[in-house]
């Protein structure tokens, strides 16, 4: 009882938080936070599996979370028939070279015994796959990349439903999860922090340099809507007769109104993901998952596979966090490869989750709303202490330029002191685990 | 025959030089995080960001020597400031044990609450970093730029590829070379040092036979800031300061760490050269050197690029995946668990 | 009164008590002996004695002194020695090393107590640049107890020190222990290996559920058919 007190007080709280951004800011402003606490929730109860129910440390959110947003591209985005043209059958040639070249190095890996013959024949392969496909596709990649490069310049989508582009995200992510936790899984923890470091740092890469796959740098922009756009709903006459009778001008409470479309998208996702959590903790596979986070030892002597087990919810979370990826590209209408920053889209959310408190599925979502709200918040609420700490001095003195100017890395300083605070005195922390 | 040394010089210049540079640069970084995970037991994230700090502090000091007049002629004058920036360096990373991870410590926590403990940390250090010199590229290099310039090996070998090798180059492996004798002195021959490597080996033991683990403690962070400070001035002057390229630099030197085996020195150098050549020469293109050895006249279409240097930090990457398949002790047999 | 003892010992880690009541004690320049079946507390009643668990009830005298409330660290500078079952030696370091860190609280010239080391173990005098990881068991625990010697103890105690080597090594160890205890060292020891530790032994004490059985000289406790049969197997 004491405990739903606690949630319900904390989440009142946010509430009154967004309600007063609302207020003295604008509901626009407020919709917009409460929209990206939404996905940043969805993203720190990914974390959450992994960390509360396994105690793994996964520092390649950033990386899963942008592979989300590359399947937003290539699910939603209509195809560009020309540079389809353009590629030919090399495309399906570089794809048959590469998936040929991935089966024998498997099959070879598997069905001779383990030697140094065996590692030789293996690597050799896989250098000669990667070279046959330098040859026949990167052709490909420059006759698609010279289509209308400053218009399209790559393939385009498949022009589905961006909706469709959610669960495809997730099983991006978790594909590219099995193949690091299923090499890291089973070593020692920091080799699993190590190896998503890694391979978030190269699916970002990736995005910012195959052009004829994600338009690289150039970013894709116009990504189709799951919600109507505000100038149709400006248009019709229903929106019109709705905003009267609501007494709001019509072109802002249009963007109110989108805004309202994908927040109500999202929260069913998030509460969607919630139940499913919440009853696999609860069910017999989160009890054993819990006691072999507490006991690794004795879970292993009972005869529990800890790294299969692990491997498991090491992938369930990273699909969770591929569809909030998904989520937020298509809430932003388009990928920016240059906006995945480690500091923004890894830690912040780990910072979530440990002030939320690990272990429990409602403080993962609490801590992405409190770390988001802040993180937008914390920008005017630095600069205004800036000001008022650069208040006395000259107005053209180059410290008090300095001073305004660096505000904005303030809030990195205070996300660290926040992360190590919590560490430090509320290690289980606001909502803790049952 | 003159193909075959212009081809020799072009490879010289471009991957021999450099990699050797970015070795001793890595390696120092390596030796690093592989002492801190030796006593500490832990991978520490904000490694990359101690780099940024100290460095930030030696370009500060070269900005107001630069403006007081003050240099060293032909060598940076960083090299004149590095100590103070070292010292401020120290002084911050024990700050941060004393605040931060002492505590821990005393609990006996897991080894993952240290390294989110190090994200923190690694948080406050670069917001810090970015506060006061700012996100962007710094330059700070100072004195001469060459010791051999390209043109002049031109003119003195009659050859037509040159070979250049710049001041920063030639300081970062004397200087990598120092660092190294140096650190292997105080661990193999100082008290001090041997009881670090006792309590790297065996820390029950050691504090029965009296060590005082606090004082090993201390004289880790020492010297992973000492090591961290010079590793990131010596990038610094060779490339360019930017804060963020300080992060990224921490998957090739943990990678260079693990290579050579978590907790053994020897094989964080060796890492760090066997990162360094790896990234340089696969990335590097090989189209004029195919040029020269191949049959007269004959140039190869492409660029001959095994890997486009976008993707250097997926050397890396790889490498610390197959010696995580094939042998996660790493080369020199660190600790596993 | 014994150069050392712990009396009347009560306490476990932390959890529910594993020594009750136990009494243990050491005279100058004798070996004791701990010997008692699986999981009666053997180890426990050493460690108890090193200050490694909490004992709630009883005390530590140390010449004299009560020392219960000490550390091991600080009972490592009141004169006594340990040497642990396993992990006992620091693998990457040289033996000489080994030596020298054992030697670690002393600020004198320790070649001498080196030199005696080599003296008692040859075989260590001879590899003494080799690293301590790649000796054979037995060396290692020649290693294991040069190393507690160097702090010139005069309290050694060995935790099973013939656990997993041969018996033809065994039997040198306890050559090698008594002549130790011939210096003027008290040893005090728990072992497996209880008919042949109880033969070396001035005192036996046998442990069962950590409570003393029987205490006698171990001559004595060979003799007892009671303890023949029960634990040194008829």
């Amino acid at each position: 009882m004491i405990k739903q007190n606690k949630n319900i007080r904390y989440f009142g709280i946010m509430a009154l938080l967004l309600i007063i951004v609302g207020v003295f800011q604008s509901w626009n402003v407020s919709l917009s936070i409460l929209n990206l606490c939404l996905i940043s929730a969805i993203m720190a109860l990914g974390v959450n599996m992994q960390w509360g129910y396994a105690g793994l440390f996964n520092v390649g959110i950033m990386g899963f979370a942008a592979l989300g947003g590359l399947a937003a591209v290539l699910i939603a985005q209509p195809a560009v028939q020309p540079a389809w043209q353009a590629a030919g059958t090399g495309l399906w040639l570089g794809l048959g070279i590469f998936i040929a070249t991935v089966i024998v190095a498997t099959v070879l890996y598997r069905k001779l015994p383990k030697s140094l013959f065996r590692m030789a024949l293996v690597t050799f392969v896989s250098i000669l796959g990667y070279i046959l496909l330098r040859i026949y596709f990167d052709p490909v990649t420059h006759a698609i990349e010279k289509v209308e490069p400053a218009k399209t310049g790559y393939l385009g989508g498949l022009g589905l439903p961006v909706l469709l582009a959610w669960p495809v995200g997730g099983a991006l992510a978790g594909a590219v999860a099995w193949v690091i936790g299923k090499i890291t899984l089973g070593l020692r923890s920091d080799y699993l922090a190590i190896a998503t470091l890694g391979i978030s740092e190269i699916i970002v890469a990736v995005l910012k340099h195959e052009d004829w796959m994600s338009r690289g740098v150039k970013n894709v922009v116009g990504l189709p809507r799951p919600v109507p756009y505000e100038t149709n709903l400006q248009a019709s006459e229903w929106f019109q007769t709705l905003a009267a009778s609501l007494g709001a001008d019509v072109v802002g409470f249009s963007s109110i109104f989108v805004k309202l479309c994908y927040a109500g998208l999202f929260a069913v996702v998030l509460i969607l993901f919630l139940y499913l959590s919440e009853k696999a903790l609860k069910s017999p596979w989160g009890r054993m998952m819990r006691a072999i986070r507490d006991n690794e030892v004795s879970a292993n002597a009972m005869g529990k596979n800890v790294t299969a087990r692990h491997l498991q919810v090491f992938v369930l979370g990273s699909v969770v966090i591929g569809v909030a990826g998904a989520m937020l590209t298509t809430l932003d209408g388009q990928l920016t490869p240059s906006s995945y920053q480690p500091l923004r889209f890894t830690f912040l959310i780990w910072v979530m989750v440990i002030v939320g408190g690990s272990g429990n599925n409602m403080g993962a979502v609490l801590g992405g709303f409190i770390i988001w709200f802040f993180w937008i918040e914390a920008e005017p609420m630095g600069l205004w202490l800036m000001n008022l700490i650069t208040s006395g001095m000259d107005t053209d003195s180059d410290l008090r330029a300095h001073l305004i100017d660096s505000a904005a890395h303030m809030r990195l300083i205070t996300m660290g002191m926040i992360l190590l605070l919590a560490l430090r005195f509320r290690p289980r922390g606001l909502l803790p685990e049952r | 025959m003159t193909d075959i040394l212009n081809a020799f010089i072009l490879l010289s210049n471009f991957v021999l030089i450099p990699a050797i540079a970015y070795g001793s640069q890595l390696a120092l970084g390596a030796l690093g995080i592989t002492l801190i995970y030796g006593i500490l037991r832990f991978s520490n994230f904000a490694h990359g960001d101690t780099m940024a700090f100290g460095t930030m502090f030696v370009i500060l000091f070269t900005w107001w020597f630069q403006s007081m007049g003050i240099n060293l002629g032909p060598l940076p004058t960083a090299l004149l400031a590095l100590p103070f920036g070292i010292a401020c360096c120290i002084g911050f990373v024990l700050i941060t044990d004393r605040t931060v991870y002492k505590f821990y410590r005393k609990q006996k926590a897991a080894p993952v609450i240290y390294v989110i403990a190090s994200v923190g940390v690694m948080f406050v250090m670069n917001g810090l970093v970015r506060f006061v010199i700012g996100p962007n590229d710094q330059r700070f290099a100072d004195g001469e730029r060459f010791i051999i310039k390209a043109r002049e090996f031109k003119q003195m070998t009659g050859l037509s590829e040159g070979m250049s090798i710049k001041v920063s180059q030639g300081l970062t492996l004397v200087t990598a070379v120092l660092v190294v004798i140096a650190l292997f002195w105080f661990l193999n021959k100082t008290r001090t040092g041997k009881s670090m490597r006792a309590y790297s080996d065996n820390e029950d033991l050691a504090l029965l036979s009296g060590i005082d683990p606090d004082k090993v403690v201390r004289v880790t962070w020492i010297l992973a800031a000492v090591l961290a400070t010079i590793a990131g001035t010596l990038y610094g002057l060779d490339k360019s300061f930017k804060p963020f390229t300080y992060f990224q630099l921490l998957l090739p030197m943990f990678a260079a760490a693990i290579v050579g085996g978590l907790g053994s020195p020897v094989g964080a150098i060796a890492g760090g050269f066997v990162i360094a050549f790896s990234e340089i020469m696969i990335t590097y293109p090989y189209k004029k050197f195919i040029a020269y050895i191949g049959p007269d006249g004959w140039t190869p279409n492409g660029l001959m690029q095994l890997l486009a240097t976008d993707y250097k930090f997926a050397v890396s990457f790889i490498i610390l995946l197959v010696v995580l398949l094939f042998k996660p002790t790493g080369l020199f047999a660190g600790k596993s668990v | 009164m014994s150069y050392l003892i712990g009396e009347g010992m009560t306490g476990g880690y932390g959890g529910a008590d594993i020594l009750h009541d136990c009494t243990i004690a050491a005279e100058k320049g004798e070996i004791a002996v701990i010997v008692g079946p699986n999981g009666a507390g053997k180890s426990t009643a050493m460690k108890a004695v090193f200050g490694m668990l909490n004992i709630h009830t009883g005390r530590v005298v140390l010449d004299g002194e009560d020392i219960t409330e000490l550390s091991p660290q600080e009972r490592v500078g009141k004169g006594m020695a340990f040497v642990p079952q396993t992990n006992n030696v620091f693998p990457t370091m040289s033996v000489e090393e080994n030596l020298e860190m054992g030697a670690f609280l002393r600020r004198d010239d320790i070649s001498v107590t080196m030199e005696q080391v080599f003296e008692l173990f040859p075989i260590l005098g001879d590899k003494r640049r080799q690293n301590a990881g790649e000796l054979s068991g037995g060396q290692r625990q020649q290693v294991a107890v040069g190393r507690a010697l160097m702090t010139q103890p005069k309290l050694l105690m060995l935790d099973e020190p013939t656990a997993g080597v041969s018996p033809i090594v065994m039997d040198e160890l306890f050559d090698r222990i008594i002549e130790v205890a011939r210096t003027g060292i008290s040893i005090l020891m728990v072992e497996q290996n209880a008919r042949q530790a109880l033969n070396i032994a001035d005192k036996g004490y046998v442990l069962v559920q950590g409570r003393n059985r029987f205490t006698d000289t171990g001559a004595a406790l060979m003799a007892n058919p009671e303890v023949r049969a029960s634990f040194l197997g008829g």
